[in-house]
């Protein structure tokens, strides 16, 4: 069986920096993958690249069997990869309810003509857009329903914004999800709340997940296996247990002992 | 030994920054010629024109500013006082300085070849039409002034709404004379014309003084009242807010049908003008306010519309002529409109902000090039343009170019549907796609939304809504000429968008109402006539200001206002305590394994 993402041999360069090179990756359906590695390893240019927002110079990307190489951002996510951002983007001044709506652009049809002239599927499709829009909302607990459907984005408070984007995310129904350091800045009962969450969206959404995370009681509570990166190369795989107690991974982390005295 | 009391000790750094500003405002309202140009149109006949209210206004404005105080809150500041007019006066006292000396410099030098306006003619203004008078009374005007705008500043609240409110009422009364003359026939009341206009023009003394009195008693009566009005409807929930809404709207349909039977040609052929610029306004409203792609070429399409109907309808057309009725030539208008649109867009929309502008720029004086040029001449006449177009056959009526009321209802019809059209795209998912692009397109991309298509499709629906005004216009002057559609439709048309409110229907009508209305399109004259070739310097400064001061426009949407002034809705949510921040509550349970 093939796997649903495959990366082979994937290379990366910005003006001779080489930010990824020779990566080779897969994730299978169902799998909750963590990707770690020091700042700067190249963690979130890989989720660029697999977005599309950024073009590899060397090696493929398969989805489902079928490299999405040369593919528009949008397109690649209709194919069912969706993301979140290190450093949230949100469309600020919109509502929330309206954050998540719009992120169903790519599951939906109708255009001017069902607007001007209100057809019967244009109100159908608006209101189903709504409710799922609601219901992928309430996952999240009462933090973004209520009076609060209505309320701007900016509004929100730094959690609650980092909640939003992974509901964002979740209403464009991707098949994979992409989060980029999801718990970073929230406070430790925050953290525990949304690892929970992690979690669930798999059993109960059905998503397969690749996580960037540099909290290790979340990679470790979260995720089936790791992959380290260190400047653009991997350099470790398998079960958290593996992984910690890997001697290049400890020296990535904490630089090579010799080095470090002199 | 007496020393002053400090209440007069006079803030001279203000007085100085001030002062000096205002002569040069003065100076330069003279010699640009609004003086001269302005002085025919009489607000009180014969005591007051628009030429003097023109230079009257800035000693008092800035006597005002001069003299208003920074209050801080929570910091006690001295009550207002003799120094505050004291104040008022130096400052309008040199900018009046300002005006004696330019009379001096008039009447002993010549730079006529520079300047035009330095004339003789400037000269017997300023000395109001008296052959030797002292240049120095401008200083004591200024100053008079100074003292005034400075009041403003020391009475109380209910005496000051009178002043303003009177005034303006007196000025806005005097400037829509022509149109209340032409009205008054419609509705049997020229007596009433009569009575408070001067035969030459002008409110009569008495009149004026009994308008004013009587506006701002009332403007006393009702103050508050109207702003909590306004509140009150914005804080209506759902469905109430909706039958308001249908009710405001209702009211308006009535009389936007119903008045314009009582108006005469003046007055309709205004509307209809208004009209013709409202249209493509709301259109471009479409393209910039929803979409967000700063669209600079808008007149191609007006340009667009009018030749596809030059060219369907006229028998006169060079090449090709069918000779159709305008309804059905409506249906190549749409077509060739949005074809045009894509045609232009789909090589421009990828581009981001600034470049866009340009190149739209660029293409819609193309498009009047293309009219223009010798090549495509044997098809649309170039220089020449296209003559004998048709007045409007309706099928049920028949409406010629010169029924100016027939051309409003048409005009106000399409106008009805471009509102329509904006409200329903708006609420739609093809208007959400336009807020996400707007807010960040990168971001709008990567969450699945084709921005290409949805920004093109703005594009085409704004490029339509242009061309019906144009189809309208060619049918309404009889003849279509490349010169008509130069550039300066472009910006008057961003202009009256910005101004309005960018986003916002409301508005785009006020924008359109107080722009072309008041002060003119680019080649049509608005109630102001005596502002001629001075209309683009008042457009101009009217930019600049409302820039600086309300970039979210006269009539702001709530969502641009909501964007612009993030910070403000932050803290106002903090004071109120509800939820900017809100407190997040620790989950049952273990403080997180870590
Ligand atoms: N658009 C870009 N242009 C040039 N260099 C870039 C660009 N994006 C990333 N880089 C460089 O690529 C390298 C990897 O960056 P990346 O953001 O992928 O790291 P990261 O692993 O996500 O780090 P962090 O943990 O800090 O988020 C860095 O050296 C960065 O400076
Ligand atoms: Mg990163």
């Amino acid at each position: 069986m093939s796997h649903l993402l495959e990366i082979k041999d994937l290379q990366v360069t910005f003006g001779g920096l080489d930010a990824l090179s020779g990566l080779n990756f897969h994730v299978d359906e169902g799998e909750i993958v963590s990707v770690i590695g020091p700042n700067g390893a190249g963690k979130t240019t890989f989720f660029n690249t697999i977005t599309g927002l950024v073009e590899p110079t060397g090696g493929d990307i398969l989805f489902q069997g079928d490299s999405v190489l040369g593919l528009e951002p949008n397109e690649i996510t209709s194919l069912g990869i969706a993301r979140t951002f290190q450093n949230v983007r949100l469309f600020p001044n919109m509502t929330i309810l309206e954050n998540v709506m719009v992120a169903q652009h790519c599951r939906t049809s109708q255009n001017v003509f069902g607007a001007l002239f209100q057809t019967k599927a244009f109100k159908k499709e608006e209101e189903e857009i709504r409710q799922r829009g609601e219901e992928i909302l309430s996952f999240f607990g009462s933090r973004l329903v209520g009076y609060r459907l209505d309320q701007a984005a900016f509004m929100l408070s730094y959690a609650n914004r980092r909640r939003l984007e992974i509901a964002r995310a979740m209403a464009t129904q991707p098949r994979l999800m992409l989060l980029d350091e999801p718990v970073a800045g929230m406070n430790p009962s925050e953290t525990a709340e949304l690892t929970e969450l992690i979690g669930r969206l798999r059993s109960e959404w059905g998503f397969t997940i690749v996580i960037i995370e540099h909290d290790m009681a979340v990679v470790k509570n979260v995720s089936d296996r790791v992959v380290v990166l260190d400047h653009g190369v991997p350099i470790a795989s398998g079960s958290f247990e593996e992984v910690s107690t890997d001697p290049d991974v400890i020296e990535a982390y904490l630089g090579r002992p010799v080095e470090s005295h002199s | 030994m007496t020393t002053l009391p400090s209440t007069l000790l006079l803030d001279w750094k203000r007085i100085f920054k001030w002062g000096p500003i205002c002569a040069a405002a003065l100076l330069f309202v003279s010699l640009v010629g609004m003086p001269i140009k302005l002085d025919p149109k009489s607000i009180i006949s014969p005591l007051l024109s628009l030429g003097y209210v023109s230079l009257f206004w800035l000693p008092l404005i800035f006597g005002y500013i001069a003299s208003s105080r920074v209050v801080l809150e929570g910091v006690e500041t001295s009550k207002p006082g003799l120094s505050d007019l004291l104040t008022g006066v130096l400052t309008g006292a040199i900018g009046g300085a300002g005006l004696t000396l330019l009379m001096l410099g008039i009447e002993n030098f010549d730079i006529r070849d520079p300047l035009i306006n330095w004339s003789p003619q400037l000269l017997e203004v300023l000395a109001f039409g008296a052959r030797d008078l002292n240049s120095a009374v401008w200083i004591g005007i200024g100053g008079a002034l100074g003292l005034v705008g400075a009041a403003l500043n020391v009475i109380p609240e209910s005496l000051r709404r009178v002043v303003s409110y009177g005034s303006f009422t007196v000025l806005a009364v005097a400037i829509f004379e022509p149109a209340l003359d032409d009205m008054s026939e419609g509705f049997r009341l020229e007596w009433l014309i009569e009575l408070i206009f001067q035969k030459r023009g002008g409110l009569k003394l008495w009149p004026a003084i009994i308008l004013a009195s009587l506006i701002g008693l009332i403007s006393v009566i009702s103050k508050g009242k109207v702003k909590k009005a306004v509140a009150q409807y914005r804080e209506q929930e759902g469905s109430q807010k909706k039958q308001t809404s249908y009710v405001l709207f209702g009211i308006v349909a009535v009389l936007g049908i119903v008045l314009p039977i009582f108006m005469g040609t003046y007055v309709n052929s205004l509307l209809a003008n208004v009209g013709i610029f409202l249209l493509l306004a709301l259109g471009l409203n479409i393209v910039v306010g929803l979409a967000g792609i700063l669209d600079l070429g808008y007149v191609a399409f007006f340009a667009v519309g009018a030749y596809t109907t030059a060219v369907f309808t006229s028998e006169l057309s060079p090449f090709f002529a069918p000779g159709m009725t305008w309804a059905l030539s409506l249906v190549f208008v749409v077509i060739l409109a949005a074809l045009t649109g894509l045609i232009i867009g789909a090589p421009v929309i990828r581009m981001r902000g600034d470049y866009l502008a340009i190149v739209t720029l660029g293409f819609g004086e193309i498009i009047r090039l293309l009219f223009l040029s010798d090549f495509l001449k044997p098809y649309f006449g170039g220089a020449q343009g296209i003559l004998g177009i048709p007045g409007i056959d309706l099928g049920f009526v028949y409406i010629s170019g010169t029924d100016t009321r027939g051309i409003f209802y048409l005009v106000l019809f399409f106008c009805a549907l471009a509102v329509y059209v904006s409200w329903r795209l708006q609420a739609s998912r093809l208007g959400r796609s336009w807020m996400a692009i707007r807010e960040d397109e990168q971001v709008a991309e990567a969450m699945g939304i084709n921005t290409v298509n949805s920004k093109l499709m703005a594009f085409v629906v704004g490029a339509v809504l242009a061309s019906f005004a144009g189809a309208i216009m060619a049918a309404r002057v009889g003849s279509v000429f490349p010169n008509s559609f130069m550039i300066l439709i472009s910006i008057v048309i961003l202009v009256v968008v910005i101004v309005g409110g960018m986003g916002s229907i409301p508005g785009v009508f006020v924008g359109a109402f107080v722009l072309i209305g008041i002060l003119g399109g680019p080649k049509q004259p608005g109630l102001l006539q005596e502002f001629g070739s001075l209309k683009l310097l008042v457009y101009g400064m009217l930019l600049v200001y409302m820039m600086l001061q309300r970039p979210e426009g006269l009539v702001p949407s709530a969502r641009r206002t909501q964007e612009l002034h993030q910070e403000e809705f932050l803290q106002d949510s903090w004071l109120k305590g509800t939820d900017a921040e809100d407190e997040e509550q620790p989950v049952e349970g273990e403080e997180a394994q870590i």
